[in-house]
């Protein structure tokens, strides 16, 4: 009870303090706001960020892995020590497929732009993709309308294409695509199926995509100077290292690499990208931390120095204060709830800064930041926890004061 | 016997000289006294004050104040002490410039836990009693000087303390004003209070019943009046 008493009494000389100096009160607690700003702006777009990066990265599926030229992520003159690297073929990815014991689908991918026409209508630079039957649960392609290509039209080089969802909008409008033959660079092609809605990925338009067996791409468009692409699904996402050290072992052998040679293929899967990411986001969250620390260092100096300015100033009030019967500890919480109420200030300032700048960015820009609340919740504790820590001096230095001298104090 | 002095010295370090301000002060004050402690400066008037007000503690002596013994007391509890015995009335009023009259009269229940409501029932009791009944929500600097004087007697009288003392309590204000606050302090005296006046004015001090005169550290003089 008592407690709560000086606590009140504590809380109304700070607001009293506060609005008797407006203006001294907001300068004091700026380093705090930028800093307060700073970090919750970081967090909110790192949020926003991640948000948007599991949203795309998630059609690529954590229980596949790509056998490819080139790594996902590379280094700045990787590539040059890459290209030299044979193609991957048709004939490595049918190996792959015989020998693989934790593939449950294998497909080759090769893909082209060109152009797609129906009678006057056209649409430029589709994505064709050549592939296999297995692409259909490699890559959950599983058409919403009609059937995907089967063992059967692949092996037969089967002059057939799968739609994504905006090229047949584009081409047929309302009217039913099935059956229908179309042009692919230059080529016919009839049309089995249409892909259901993808939507983008990193920004590229997965709808406009035209899918065909693998040999009516080569023998249409040709394959010889291009490198294929080998999906691989597996049981479950569990399985990824063990089929990494697999299809590594595979790769090798039908390549006759002998051992001490280096791989000349990369095994790509999703977490190489989630790791790219996590290390991006890493130097925001350092960013973030370490403009929050020095502007919250700086915030904390700023407090104890008005607070020591204070002290001086209200020598008398304390000398009144003492007088009356308060103690040393009354008047250390005296200093000590005021300087937490200006860091309280300046993290509420802070705080409505940031969602202003969090709204403002998401809806100039793609990414959806957000304000998490339990950041702002914790930055406040953080930061009143600063105040306490700055406040000690002053506080303590006014509660070491003589009643009488203080008293005297003009 | 409320206030027993014994041999009470106070001595100074100025630099490496020693100043000894009070040389052996013995005095005894009875509940319901008025008494006037007067002296040239450098009588050691002010420090006898600071320490029956319990603000300093001497350097030899005892100080027995309503059977406590005020003389070995700590910071902290030399700080409840005057909170619970001691109502103070200094010259230059001392209120809190940004607080209002209620607010001042609360100041010293908020340090002894009295809850709110009860705070601010006593503090408009004691406001009244001093006349300021229709001046409680006002800042001092929405008074006048004999206003602010009997915002600071209200506070003094608010945790009915064994001593109320008042140190030049007319210093600041005009004669008028001032004959106004002594007549206070005399309604306050019949009412059964102990009043301790530290002034130099030989008229404010006659309103008292026992003169104290002090010269060089020592009592020079203690008389009864009327």
């Amino acid at each position: 009870m008592r407690i709560l008493i000086y606590m009140w009494e504590g809380i109304r000389i700070a607001y009293d303090a506060l609005r008797s100096y407006k203006m001294r009160s907001i300068l004091t607690t700026l380093g705090i706001v930028i800093g307060v700003t700073t970090v919750i702006t970081i967090v909110a777009l790192i949020q926003g960020l991640n948000g948007a990066f599991s949203k795309e990265i998630s059609s690529i599926g954590t229980d596949t892995v790509y056998i490819q030229k080139f790594p996902w992520v590379m280094k700045e003159d990787d590539w040059l020590k890459y290209r030299n690297r044979p193609n991957l073929t048709l004939e490595e990815s049918n190996k792959i497929r015989s020998a693989s014991r934790l593939a449950i689908a294998v497909a080759p991918q090769i893909n082209t732009a060109r152009t797609v026409k129906y009678g006057e209508k056209a649409v430029e630079r589709v994505i064709i993709t050549g592939t296999t039957a297995d692409y259909l649960y490699t890559s959950n392609a599983n058409p919403e309308y009609g059937r995907f290509f089967s063992e059967n039209d692949v092996n037969s080089n089967r002059r057939v294409c799968v739609l994504g969802y905006e090229v047949a909008e584009k081409l047929f409008g309302q009217s039913d695509p099935l059956g229908k033959r179309i042009i692919i660079g230059g080529r016919k092609f009839r049309v089995i199926g249409v892909l259901d809605k993808k939507g983008s990925f990193f920004g590229w338009n997965m709808d406009i995509l035209a899918i065909i067996p693998i040999g009516a791409f080569k023998s249409a468009f040709g394959a010889q100077r291009r490198s294929i692409e080998i999906e691989v699904k597996l049981n479950s996402p569990d399985q990824i290292e063990e089929a990494e050290y697999e299809l590594t072992g595979l790769m090798r052998h039908i390549r006759k690499l002998t051992p001490g040679k280096e791989n000349n293929f990369a095994i790509n899967k999703q977490s190489m990208l989630l790791d790219t990411y996590n290390q991006l986001t890493g130097t925001l969250w350092a960013v973030a931390i370490g403009v929050g620390a020095i502007s919250l260092l700086v915030g904390g100096i700023g407090i104890m120095n008005i607070l020591l300015v204070s002290v001086t100033e209200r020598t008398r009030e304390i000398g009144v204060r003492k007088a009356l019967g308060a103690r040393k500890s009354d008047i250390l919480w005296q200093f000590l709830i005021e300087a937490m109420m200006i860091c309280a200030l300046g993290v509420l300032i802070g705080i409505a800064l940031a969602v202003g700048i969090a709204k403002l960015v998401a809806a100039t820009t793609p990414v959806p930041a957000a304000i998490t609340w339990w950041v702002a919740i914790l930055g406040l504790f953080f930061v009143v926890a600063i105040g306490l820590f700055f406040g000690i001096y002053p506080a303590s230095k006014a509660a070491r004061l003589n009643p009488i001298e203080a008293l005297r104090y003009e | 016997m409320l206030i027993k002095l014994d041999k009470i010295e106070k001595v100074y370090e100025v630099g490496t000289v020693q100043v000894a301000a009070l040389r052996g002060i013995n005095l005894n004050v009875d509940k319901n006294e008025y008494l006037a402690i007067m002296g040239p400066s450098g009588s050691g008037k002010s420090t006898l004050m600071n320490i029956i007000g319990c603000l300093d503690t001497p350097s030899g002596g005892d100080y027995l104040l309503n059977q406590h013994n005020v003389s070995t007391m700590d910071d902290d509890e030399l700080a409840g002490i005057r909170n619970r015995e001691i109502g103070f009335v200094f010259q230059t009023f001392n209120l809190l410039p940004r607080a209002t009259a209620l607010h001042n009269v609360e100041l010293p229940m908020i340090y002894n836990g009295t809850p709110a409501a009860m705070r601010r029932k006593m503090a408009e009791e004691a406001l009244e009693k001093v006349g300021l009944a229709d001046r409680m929500h006002h800042k001092p600097n929405e008074l006048s000087g004999g206003q602010r004087q009997r915002v600071a007697i209200a506070r003094a009288l608010v945790n009915r303390p064994s001593i109320i003392l008042a140190d030049e309590p007319t210093g600041n204000l005009d004669s008028r004003t001032g004959d106004e606050i002594m007549e206070i302090f005399e309604d306050l005296h019949e009412q059964g209070n102990t009043i301790i006046l530290v002034t130099h004015e030989e008229y404010i001090a006659e309103h008292s019943n026992r003169i104290v005169r002090l010269r060089d550290g020592l009592i020079e003089r203690d008389e009864s009046i009327h």
